[in-house]
């Protein structure tokens, strides 16, 4: 919901402490996750997901979530699915070229970086998407990677 | 300009120096610590080389490389990459612009090894109009990649001689990369980040879109100079050739991130001789962008007034004694001697 998208960036401060305790949460919850099987949970975790994110953020479920990095103005609602900030043909009030009724996707996610604790990563590079990611979970996805990673880091 | 270690035969690689990415002139030139000149070259709706070599011609001793546009404004021409192969070929001096409208990663890479491969020795690394933009609004947008992930690619290619699957490549591709940016549009304290990033991801020069605003793009420098970006990083300048207020007036509403000042339009307005004063327009811009720190040259994007370039070159005196190299130049001073004889 357009609405809603934006209020989240107005909120992008609060959404982001929120989004930090989630990941924890979601981290915690990898054991558990592997119990039951990830692709067993995969199916419904993708449908809630879909339904919460669809509505905060308008996501388009691309499967690698970069809020944090775009202020939380989800990228993938850019006409050129612009992941690395504006093109070139922002309108000078700040609405979008391919779309003139919609507020650029990165002008909004400018904004909402600079409310944020961590807003500085709206530098970091993203690199291309994977596709056959599209409409899968990202919130599984952080769960198992980020608990991998750390299995990785602490194993000497 | 020539070189002291030209090629004996026209359209052969220069050597690669020590420290350069390319065997190009334009990488030459820049860090040769010249004040470089581009210009946009529009690809014909045409298949006869022919109608590439004539648009070619009207730059010749003017700019030190072409750009040929990939699908400028999401409207279909000669692909940039035919144009360049051609004009390799004889020579010239050719950045190969690629969007990332049109093409996936698996055709993008391709086409920058085969355009390498034809003797393209720059590469400028675009997003690309929408297709709402053009005469196709009907057809199928990609962007697989955006400028970033493509400028990050290409960079992967050439430095680590291999594909983005990791998969070795015999020969890398020796480009000299570019990015553009667009100092003129919202959101404003962002776009020096932007530059920033293009960089990080392998920009090793930048084609800015049209000044026509000179204390804005002042404004965008002192941010560049605050972070030395300046230093890493050759800033050529859009410049742009009015024909008319109304011209002025159709691009700005019409054509996606182009800023032109009601003040310029109304000096159009004014004049009883608007083209000559679009000419004069860009003569004193290009004079005011030489002495700004950090513009490194000009990119000029003078679509349907490419005749115009050379005078107005000439006129700003931009190259000093430069003549930029162009297939005929040295081989009519030799014809001319050796009739001579």
């Amino acid at each position: 919901m357009y609405r809603a998208r934006l209020w989240s960036v107005r909120h992008a401060r609060p959404l982001e402490a929120f989004y930090q305790r989630v990941e924890k949460i979601l981290i915690r919850l990898h054991p558990l996750f592997e119990r039951i099987g990830y692709q067993r949970l995969e199916q419904p975790v993708a449908a809630t997901e879909k339904v919460v994110k669809g509505f905060l953020f308008d996501c388009r479920m691309c499967g690698r979530c970069v809020l944090s990095s775009t202020g939380m103005s989800c990228p993938m609602n850019c006409p050129k699915n612009m992941r690395n900030g504006p093109c070139g043909g922002v309108r000078p009030d700040g609405f979008c070229e391919v779309k003139p009724d919609m507020r650029c996707v990165w002008v909004e996610a400018w904004k909402g970086s600079q409310r944020m604790r961590e807003g500085a990563s709206i530098e970091s590079v993203q690199i291309q998407l994977d596709w056959r990611l599209q409409g899968s979970s990202a919130w599984l996805r952080v769960a198992r990677e980020k608990s991998e990673q750390r299995l990785v880091a602490k194993t000497p | 300009m020539t070189f002291n270690d030209e090629p004996p035969e026209r359209g052969t690689p220069l050597p690669i120096r020590p420290g350069h990415s390319s065997a190009g002139r334009l990488e030459r030139v820049l860090r040769a610590g010249n004040f470089a000149v581009t210009a946009e070259l529009s690809p014909p709706d045409s298949a006869d080389p022919e109608d590439v070599y004539a648009r070619a011609r009207v730059f010749d001793g003017f700019v030190d490389a072409m750009n040929a546009t990939d699908g400028a404004g999401a409207n279909c021409h000669m692909s940039s990459v035919g144009v360049c192969a051609l004009l390799s070929r004889v020579g010239y001096s050719t950045v190969l612009q690629v969007s990332c409208r049109d093409r996936n990663r698996i055709a993008i890479q391709g086409d920058v090894l085969g355009a390498a491969a034809m003797g393209v020795a720059s590469i400028l690394c675009l997003t690309g109009d929408g297709v709402q933009a053009g005469d196709e609004p009907e057809a199928k947008p990609v962007f697989d990649f955006d400028a970033v992930s493509l400028l990050r690619a290409v960079r992967i290619m050439r430095d680590e001689s291999r594909l983005l699957t990791g998969r070795k490549l015999a020969t890398p591709p020796r480009v000299f990369i570019g990015a553009a940016a667009n100092p003129f549009v919202p959101p404003h304290d962002y776009q020096v980040l932007k530059l920033k990033k293009k960089m990080s991801a392998g920009a090793q020069f930048i084609q800015t879109q049209y000044c026509f605003d000179v204390p804005h793009l002042n404004q965008f420098m002192h941010e560049v100079r605050a972070l030395d970006l300046h230093k890493q990083v050759f800033i050529l300048v859009g410049v742009g050739v009015l024909s008319s207020a109304q011209a002025a007036r159709w691009i700005r509403n019409h054509v996606p991130g182009v800023h032109i000042p009601d003040a310029v339009i109304e000096r159009l307005e004014r004049a009883s001789n608007p083209q000559d004063e679009g000419k004069q327009i860009s003569i004193d811009i290009i004079r005011e962008l030489r002495d700004i720190e950090g513009v490194a040259g000009i990119h000029v994007m003078a679509y349907h007034q490419e005749h115009t370039i050379a005078e107005i070159i000439e006129r700003t005196g931009v190259l000093e004694d430069r003549v930029c190299w162009y297939p005929e130049r040295d081989s009519t001073q030799a014809s001319v001697s050796a009739s001579a004889k």
